[in-house]
C-alpha cells in the first residue's frame, strides 16, 4: 500500500515534466494555431493572441496552463472555437476506449494461446506454423491490414459495414485491423517467455516431483512465461486506448486518435498537451498496475 | 549454436562462431538471400522497367497485364515501376534511419552508463520523459519543425531539393524517436561491463576514460547492438511508411511504399475494386518487413549467448 502511494506521488513531478516538455516542444514547431485561416486584421490577431494568452512570455503561459490543470481544466481548443479540450476528449474517448479495449482483448486472446502452444511444442509443426503466423502478423501494420480487410470483407464479400460507428457489426473490422499486428507481437513475446521459463530449475523440480506435463506448463510455466507479455501490456494498452489515427480515419470513427494527429498538425496547443497528458497518465497508471501484477505472479518480486 | 564439428575444425572467435550459427539458421539464410535479391532489384530498378515512375505509361486503372505487371494507377502510371522506386526509397530510409538511431542511442546510453551517478540519472530521466510521450505527436512536431527550418534555408537561397529536404526531415524525426530503447539497452550493458575485471585492470594501468570506452566498452557492445539494429531497421521502415501514409513523409509525385498504400486506400469504393493498387504495395512492404524480421531473429539467435536453445 505504501508502495502504491509512493509511486502515485512520484507521478506528479513526472507528469509536470511531461506537460512542460510537450508544451515547449509544440511551441518550438513553426507556425501557430491561427495560421491557416484567411488573413485577419492585425488588431483582431492581437485580440486572439490576448484571449489565448499567446502574447505572454512562454513561462507565464505555462503557469496559467498549470493553474487550469490543477482544477482539472485542460483549457480551450484553439482550433475548434468554443469547445473545451475536456469536452472534445469526453466525446471521443469512450469510442476509442471501446475499440482499443476490444483490440487489446483480441491481441491477448489470440496471441497468448498461440505463443503458449508454440512454446510447449517447440520444434514441432505447431510451433513452426504458429511462429510463422506470428511473424507474418507483425509485418501487417494497421495501414496495410485496414485497406485489405475493407476491400475483402467490406466491399467484396459485404459481410461487415465498412464505415461509421453504429452497431456491434461496425466494431469487427476496426478491431481486427488494430489487433492483428499486436496479436503477433504478443504471441512472439509469449513464446519467448515460455521458452525461457521452461529452462528454469523449478520446472525440472516440478517434473521430478512427477507432476503431469499439463500441471507443469499451466501452474508453473505459464505464471512466469506470461511476464514479458504483462510488461508489454502496459504501453500497449495505453497506446490502444488513446485511439488509432489510421483506424479512425479509415473507418470514419469519431474517436480521439484523429485529434492526436490533427491537433499536432494544426498547432492546437492545448489540445496536444491535453492528449499527451492523457496518454502519459494512462501509461503511468497502467505501468503501476503491471508492476503490482508482477508481484502477484512472480513470488520473487517484492515491492518495497 | 554451431555443431561440434565446425568448432573442432576452426580456431574460432565469438564473431566467427556467431557467423556460423547464423549461416545454419535456415529461415534467416533464406530471408537474407531474399533481401539481397530485393536490394539488387531495387538498385537495378530503372533498368528493369521500361517506364519512368512518374510517366503516364498507360490508361487509367488498367488491371495487371503483360505490359503492366502490377497494373496502372489513377493517372495511368505503371504500379510495378512505382513499387520498385518506392521500395528503394523505403529500404534506404530504413537503413539510414536505423543507423542514425544507433548512433544517438549508443552514444547516449554509453555515456550515461559509463559516467554513472547524477549524469546517468539526468540522462535517463530525459529518456523516461520522452518515452511517456506519444511517439506520433513527437515525430510530427520534429518533422514539421525541421521542414520549416529547411524551407527557411531554401528561401534564403541554399540549394536544397524539396524531396531531399523532406527525406532529411523525415530521417531526423524518426532518428530522434527511435533511439530511446537502444539507449536503455546500451546503458544496461555498460553498467555491467564497467565493473568487469578487464576494465578495472585497464584503469589500474592508467588508461584514460576515452581509451576504456573506445577500446573495451564499445567492442563488447557489438553483439547486443547488432541484434537490436537488425530489429530497428524493420521498425524504421514501418515508421517511414506509416508517416508517408499519413502524408507527412515522402510527398507525391515521389513515392514510398507508404504513400502508394495510401493512394490505393483512397481508391476503395463500393462500385469497382482496384485491388492491385493495394495488394502489390502492401504485399511488397509486408514481404520486406518479413525478411528483415527473420534476419533479425536469426542474428539474435546467433549472437545472444542466452539464446542457446
Amino acid at each position: 500500500m505504501r508502495y502504491v502511494l509512493r509511486r502515485l506521488a512520484f507521478m506528479v513531478p513526472i507528469l509536470i515534466g511531461i506537460s512542460f516538455a510537450a508544451f515547449a516542444l509544440i511551441r518550438l514547431a513553426p507556425g501557430g494555431p491561427f495560421d491557416r485561416e484567411r488573413q485577419v486584421p492585425p488588431e483582431i490577431e492581437r485580440q486572439l493572441n490576448a484571449r489565448y494568452h499567446l502574447d505572454q512570455p512562454l513561462w507565464r503561459q505555462y503557469w496559467i496552463y498549470l493553474g487550469g490543470l490543477v482544477r482539472g481544466d485542460l483549457g480551450p481548443s484553439m482550433r475548434y472555437r468554443n469547445h473545451a479540450v475536456n469536452d472534445i476528449i469526453a466525446a471521443g474517448l469512450p469510442v476509442s476506449l471501446t475499440i482499443g479495449g476490444l483490440a487489446f482483448c483480441f491481441a491477448l486472446g489470440t496471441g497468448v494461446p498461440l505463443g503458449f502452444y508454440a512454446a510447449i511444442r517447440k520444434g514441432q509443426l505447431t510451433d513452426q506454423l504458429g511462429s510463422l503466423v506470428a511473424i507474418t502478423a507483425i509485418c501487417v501494420p494497421t495501414f496495410v491490414a485496414g485497406p485489405i480487410l475493407v476491400m475483402v470483407f467490406g466491399v467484396k464479400l459485404r459481410w461487415f459495414p465498412v464505415a461509421l460507428w453504429d452497431s456491434a457489426w461496425h466494431t469487427v473490422l476496426p478491431v481486427l485491423t488494430l489487433g492483428i499486428y499486436f496479436a503477433g507481437r504478443v504471441a512472439r513475446l509469449m513464446r519467448e517467455g515460455m521458452l525461457n521459463t521452461l529452462h528454469a530449475g523449478f520446472i525440472v523440480t516440478a517434473r521430478a516431483k512427477g507432476l503431469s506435463e499439463n500441471a507443469v506448463f499451466w501452474r508453473h510455466g505459464f505464471r512466469l512465461g506470461v511476464l514479458p507479455v504483462l510488461s508489454y501490456s502496459g504501453p500497449l494498452l495505453a497506446d490502444l486506448l488513446t485511439g488509432s489515427f489510421v483506424v479512425e480515419n479509415l473507418f470514419q470513427i469519431p474517436g480521439i486518435g484523429v485529434f492526436m494527429v490533427n491537433s499536432s498538425l494544426n498547432r492546437d496547443y492545448p489540445m496536444v498537451v491535453g492528449l499527451v497528458l492523457l496518454y502519459a497518465v494512462l501509461l503511468l497508471v497502467l505501468n503501476l498496475a503491471v508492476d503490482l501484477l508482477y508481484a502477484v505472479l512472480d513470488p520473487r518480486v517484492r515491492h518495497e | 549454436m554451431s555443431s561440434p564439428g565446425t568448432l573442432a575444425r576452426s580456431p574460432d572467435s565469438p564473431g566467427r562462431r556467431a557467423w556460423m550459427a547464423f549461416r545454419q539458421h535456415r529461415p534467416a539464410r533464406l530471408a537474407a538471400w531474399f533481401l539481397g535479391a530485393a536490394i539488387v532489384i531495387a538498385l537495378l530498378g530503372p533498368m528493369l522497367s521500361p517506364y519512368a515512375p512518374e510517366a503516364f505509361a498507360g490508361g487509367q486503372f488498367e488491371a495487371p497485364s503483360w505490359r503492366h505487371w502490377f497494373g496502372t494507377d489513377v493517372h495511368g502510371r505503371d504500379v510495378f515501376t512505382r513499387v520498385l522506386y518506392g521500395g528503394r526509397l523505403s529500404l534506404a530510409v530504413g537503413l539510414v534511419g536505423a543507423t542514425l538511431s544507433l548512433g544517438i542511442g549508443v552514444l547516449w546510453g554509453a555515456i550515461a552508463g559509463y559516467a554513472g551517478g547524477r549524469v546517468d540519472s539526468v540522462m535517463m530521466r530525459a529518456v523516461d520523459v520522452l518515452y511517456a510521450m506519444p511517439t506520433l505527436v513527437f515525430v510530427i512536431v520534429v518533422v514539421t519543425a525541421l521542414n520549416g527550418l529547411l524551407a527557411k534555408w531554401e528561401t534564403a537561397g541554399a540549394p536544397v531539393s524539396p524531396t531531399f529536404a523532406r527525406v532529411a526531415g523525415l530521417l531526423l524525426g524518426i532518428g530522434a524517436v527511435s533511439w530511446l530503447t537502444m539507449a536503455r539497452i546500451v546503458r544496461g550493458e555498460v553498467l555491467s561491463l564497467r565493473t568487469r575485471p578487464f576494465v578495472e585492470a585497464s584503469r589500474a594501468l592508467g588508461a584514460s576514460d576515452t581509451h576504456i570506452l573506445v577500446r573495451h566498452i564499445l567492442p563488447n557492445l557489438a553483439g547486443v547492438v547488432i541484434v537490436y539494429l537488425a530489429l530497428t531497421v524493420p521498425a524504421v521502415v514501418l515508421y517511414e511508411s506509416f508517416l508517408s501514409y499519413l502524408g507527412l513523409g515522402i510527398q507525391p509525385p515521389a513515392a514510398s511504399l507508404g504513400t502508394l498504400i495510401a493512394e490505393g486506400a483512397a481508391q476503395i469504393n463500393p462500385l469497382r475494386i482496384y485491388w492491385w493498387l493495394i495488394v502489390f504495395p502492401a504485399g511488397s512492404l509486408a514481404l520486406a518487413l518479413l525478411a528483415l524480421n527473420v534476419v533479425g531473429d536469426g542474428l539474435r539467435d546467433a549472437l545472444d549467448p542466452r539464446a542457446g536453445r
